[in-house]
């Protein structure tokens, strides 16, 4: 199954293992990781769900769309060249681990 | 032994308020009851994304379920708050508990307004707005062919946008003469009616549902102008009435939801409301309002938390709001009022705008389609309290041009 490790602001991290096709905010809703909120369903509209993701993960992964592009101007934490919207973020296919870090502020 | 904040609701309101309350340092008991026998989950996603092709959807919950262990959370789920009793500030339980509390929280929600026509309430009519409706749609829909939305509000047209992409053939019935006409601007909604009837729905206006019956084995709906459908399924959406009856019961003053102040306090010392059952005084539209909105859930809701632990504060936040429906991504920002003059910015036809929204010469609101940048401009320069006027608006096509930091007005 993938795995996602998320890293906390204060060096704690988790590993969640999630099924083919989950998302990284879902997964971390699911199991309750601290600094995810996903606050509009996972819908590109609230960036609540906003993670860095790892450097040399970061181009296994599906290439920012529009909508998540424009949509992580308004993070609430900086955004930077490896910010994603955990919600459009999927498991699966060429991406089996990815780290992401959880920035300290959603809201 | 601290202070008991008891809320009754398990929704996006009260989960909010009971984790701001925690992350404002609020050390004393707390128990959230819900009469859902789910852990607490998100709604919006069920109008979209649950309605989709595929294997049964999985709810998404609000928080993971170790989260209330976590945070000292007592939710207690699958029972209803049945009576308050104000006075000895004590609250009866269907299942026969009683609890004792120091502050109440009504976040009580809304549910469905019934159709109020014949037929209205037969096997193969549904409502949209808990899990139970939405797993009974999702189970039904594999087998529908036709299907008659009634109401072309959000929810009626998210779901049929949804129904649509999957090939079925959908009408949708709307008494009034455009979609989401209490919601957007007149353009607004000549533009949606356009695109939903380009994807294929047909969307009639100024025709309202007269009475739905059974017919060889479907349905079939008759319509205020005579004319009649037939349905394998029928879906309404036609408003929502707030949960105020509990707390109407309890002596606590109502008005179209629970009246609340701007501290959403009740007329009853130590009650509140908040969410889709309060009525507050809103500066965004100068009047007292109900808002069906997650923004308004979960900000009344760190408000609240706030007020509860000591820094009291009006909430003001300003409203937004979105809905998806199939690839059409509409975000709003502020409150619109009949009477507002449109500007558009940018092309319609390019299914990519905003209608920025002016009142007496000043922006009030925006909304935007397929515009995230615009949205969140427009979030920024409405909440930021500076005067936008018509004329700082002539000749952009993107609000994105305004959010850069000005000159300070002398
Ligand atoms: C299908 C759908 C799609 C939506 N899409 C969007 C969207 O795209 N964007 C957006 O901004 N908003 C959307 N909304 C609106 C948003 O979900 C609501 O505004 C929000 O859920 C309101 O939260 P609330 O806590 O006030 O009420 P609710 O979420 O309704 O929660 C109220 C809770 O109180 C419980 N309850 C009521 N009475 C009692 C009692 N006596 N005892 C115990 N428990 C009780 C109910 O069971 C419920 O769990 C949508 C809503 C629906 C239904
Ligand atoms: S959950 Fe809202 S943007 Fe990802």
């Amino acid at each position: 199954m993938p795995t996602i490790i998320y890293s906390q602001p204060d060096g704690t991290s988790t590993e969640v293992e999630v099924a083919d096709g989950g998302n990284v905010m879902r997964a971390a809703v699911n199991e309750g990781i601290a600094g995810i909120v996903g606050e509009c369903g996972g819908q590109a509209m609230c960036a609540t769900c906003h993670v860095y993701v790892d450097p040399q993960d970061a181009a296994s992964l599906s290439p920012v769309e529009d909508d998540e592009d424009e949509m992580l101007d308004c993070t609430t934490a900086e955004r930077t060249e490896f910010s994603r919207l955990g919600c459009q973020v999927k498991l699966g296919g060429p991406v089996q681990r990815l780290r992401v870090s959880i920035p300290s502020d959603q809201v | 032994m601290g202070e008991h904040i008891l809320i009754i609701g398990g929704g996006q309101s009260a989960v909010q308020l009971a984790d701001s309350l925690r992350s404002e340092g609020f050390a004393g008991k707390l128990t959230l009851i819900s009469q859902d026998t789910e852990l607490p989950y998100q709604r919006p996603p069920l109008s979209k994304d649950f309605m989709a092709e595929g294997a049964a959807p999985e709810l998404l919950p609000l928080r993971a379920e170790s989260f209330y262990e976590q945070q000292d959370i007592d939710l207690i789920r699958a029972t209803r708050v049945e009576m308050v009793d104000p006075r000895a500030r004590i609250v009866h339980l269907h299942d026969g508990r009683q609890l004792g509390y120091d502050k109440l929280v009504f976040a009580t929600g809304a549910r469905n307004r019934p159709l109020p026509c014949p037929g209205g309430d037969l096997e193969g009519v549904h409502g949209l707005r808990d899990a139970a409706d939405a797993h009974a749609l999702h189970a039904a829909l594999p087998g529908a062919r036709r299907v008659v939305v009634i109401g072309a509000g959000f929810i009626g047209l998210e779901f049929a946008a949804a129904a649509r992409a999957r090939g079925i053939e959908v009408t949708v019935l709307e008494f009034a003469p455009r979609p989401m006409g209490r919601a957007v601007s007149a353009p607004l909604s000549g533009w949606f009616t356009k695109a939903h009837l380009a994807a294929g729905i047909q969307l009639r206006l100024e025709e309202g549902v007269a009475e739905i019956a059974e017919h060889s084995g479907g349905l079939q709906v008759l319509s205020s102008t005579g004319n009649s459908y037939l349905a394998d399924l029928v879906v309404y959406g036609v408003g929502v009435l707030p949960n105020a009856e509990l707390a109407e019961a309890a002596g606590v003053p109502v008005d179209n939801g629970i009246t609340v102040d701007e501290q959403l306090r009740t007329g009853l010392e130590g009650i509140y409301a908040l969410g889709d059952c309060a009525n507050f005084p809103s500066v965004h539209c100068g009047s007292s309002i109900r808002l069906e909105s997650v923004q308004n859930a979960t900000d009344q809701a760190r408000t609240l938390a706030r007020i509860l632990t000591g820094q009291p504060q009006p909430y003001r936040m300003l409203p937004w709001f979105w809905s998806t429906q199939g690839s059409i991504r509409l975000q709003i920002a502020g409150l619109a009022a009949p009477g507002d003059e449109p500007v558009v910015l940018g092309d319609l036809s390019s299914g990519r705008f905003s209608i920025a929204l002016l009142r007496e010469g000043v922006l009030v609101a925006v909304e935007s389609v397929n515009r995230p940048a615009d949205h969140i401009a427009a979030r920024k320069l409405l909440s930021g309290g500076q005067r936008i006027t018509a004329d700082r608006l002539e000749g952009i096509t993107s609000l994105k041009e305004l959010s850069a930091p000005m000159a300070p007005v002398a």
